[in-house]
């Protein structure tokens, strides 16, 4: 849906410094372009849950780090987000790729479960599910650096 | 029998060694002696956890603070939660990095059942935790189970380069339990954020 350069010159204008990621199909295409950034330095990690606690560490250390995965490390990562962002009570942020959104043939449970899942972590996500919708990154991480809050946007992938 | 340390003593070496610009990450059994031994306002006990997260909630800092050492206190239990953590941390290499492994080879916070790396439950003896670490790209390992050689070696390998590994291998506590929040997590969290924006000297992270 969309290029990494446009990915990267949002993050960059949003003042990321850190992008912490593990790509999928999707948001894979953008490496190029996230990691040649000069505005901010992509940090590789393994799993998801990884993604959530080298955010806190970033945040505590000052730093405006931003998550970005797929929906099913999302359903990982559930353990690492909680603590983070309800035990400690950091705002972190997160992009996450919405795995089949926009392919009706799909026969994983993804699409059932991504939503759901943010409602119960008290994640307040948007969703960014055409190309005039972008601005709902920019306009919902500022909503939530400015309230202290953590908060999501979801992209949806598939075909179009 | 494998010879091991008294945790307490071993985390008393770091202890002696830290330097007031220095972050300290704890977790389980190592967080609760730690707390024992007088707190920092660069101490994290990261306690409530998401386990096998420690590590990189240290890698995080130190991404942020370059110019800090950042020593992680991580249990071998907590380790096997999330090996990956050693690759995730050797991509990024920040060289004030520093993962201390206090190996007890027990779940010792639930009573210390034999975790599934102990040589006790499996074939082929204990899982190598220092030959994983130079896999998986650590360049600066060691392994002590001797307090005084860990004592006479602590200041120098602190100062190698990072990211830096160490096993430590330490004896359970007995009855150790589940290391308590030393106050409300996110008020914690918010004065050690302040703590680490306040200006601090700029020291090398190699410096000991």
């Amino acid at each position: 849906m969309f290029t990494g350069d446009e990915i990267s010159a949002e993050l960059c204008d949003l003042g990321v410094t850190h992008l912490v990621w593990l790509p999928d199909s999707a948001l894979g295409a953008w490496e190029a372009a996230l990691a040649s950034c000069p505005s901010f330095d992509l940090v590789r990690i393994c799993r998801e849950g990884e993604a959530w606690a080298v955010a806190a560490g970033l945040f505590l250390g000052g730093a405006r780090p931003l998550v970005l995965i797929q929906c099913t490390g999302l359903f990982d990562s559930g353990d690492s987000l909680r603590n983070a962002v309800h035990d400690f009570g950091l705002p972190l942020f997160a992009i996450i790729g919405y795995r089949n959104y926009l392919n009706p043939a799909a026969v994983d449970s993804a699409k059932t479960y991504t939503e759901p899942t943010l409602a119960a972590w008290q994640i307040p996500w948007r969703l960014i599910d055409s190309r005039d919708k972008l601005h709902l990154l920019r306009s919902h991480y500022s909503a939530c650096c400015q309230a202290g809050e953590p908060g999501a946007v979801l992209i949806a992938e598939g075909r179009m | 029998m494998t010879q091991r340390m008294p945790l307490a003593d071993s985390l008393h070496v770091l202890k002696s060694l830290r330097e007031d610009a220095d972050v300290v990450v704890a977790t389980m059994g190592a967080a609760r002696e730690w707390m024992k031994l007088g707190m920092h306002r660069l101490d994290f006990i990261y306690a409530p956890s998401a386990m096998g997260e420690a590590p990189l909630v240290g890698l995080g800092i130190a991404l942020a603070q370059p110019w800090r050492r950042v020593f992680v206190c991580n249990g071998d239990g907590c380790l096997l939660m999330n090996l990956g953590c050693l690759v995730s941390i050797t991509a990024a290499a920040p060289v004030n990095y520093t993962l201390l492994l206090f190996d007890n080879a027990v779940y010792e916070v639930t009573g210390g059942q034999a975790t599934a790396a102990d040589a006790r439950v499996r074939r082929g003896g204990a899982v190598d935790y220092c030959n994983i670490a130079r896999g998986c790209g650590f360049e600066t390992v060691h392994d002590f189970s001797q307090l005084e050689v860990w004592q006479t070696h602590a200041r120098r390998v602190l100062c190698e380069r990072g990211p830096r590994f160490i096993r430590l291998a330490v004896e359970p506590v007995p009855g150790g339990e589940v290391p308590r929040s030393p106050g409300p997590p996110p008020a914690r969290a918010r004065d050690f954020a302040a703590a680490l924006a306040l200006p601090q000297p700029p020291t090398s992270p190699h410096s000991g």
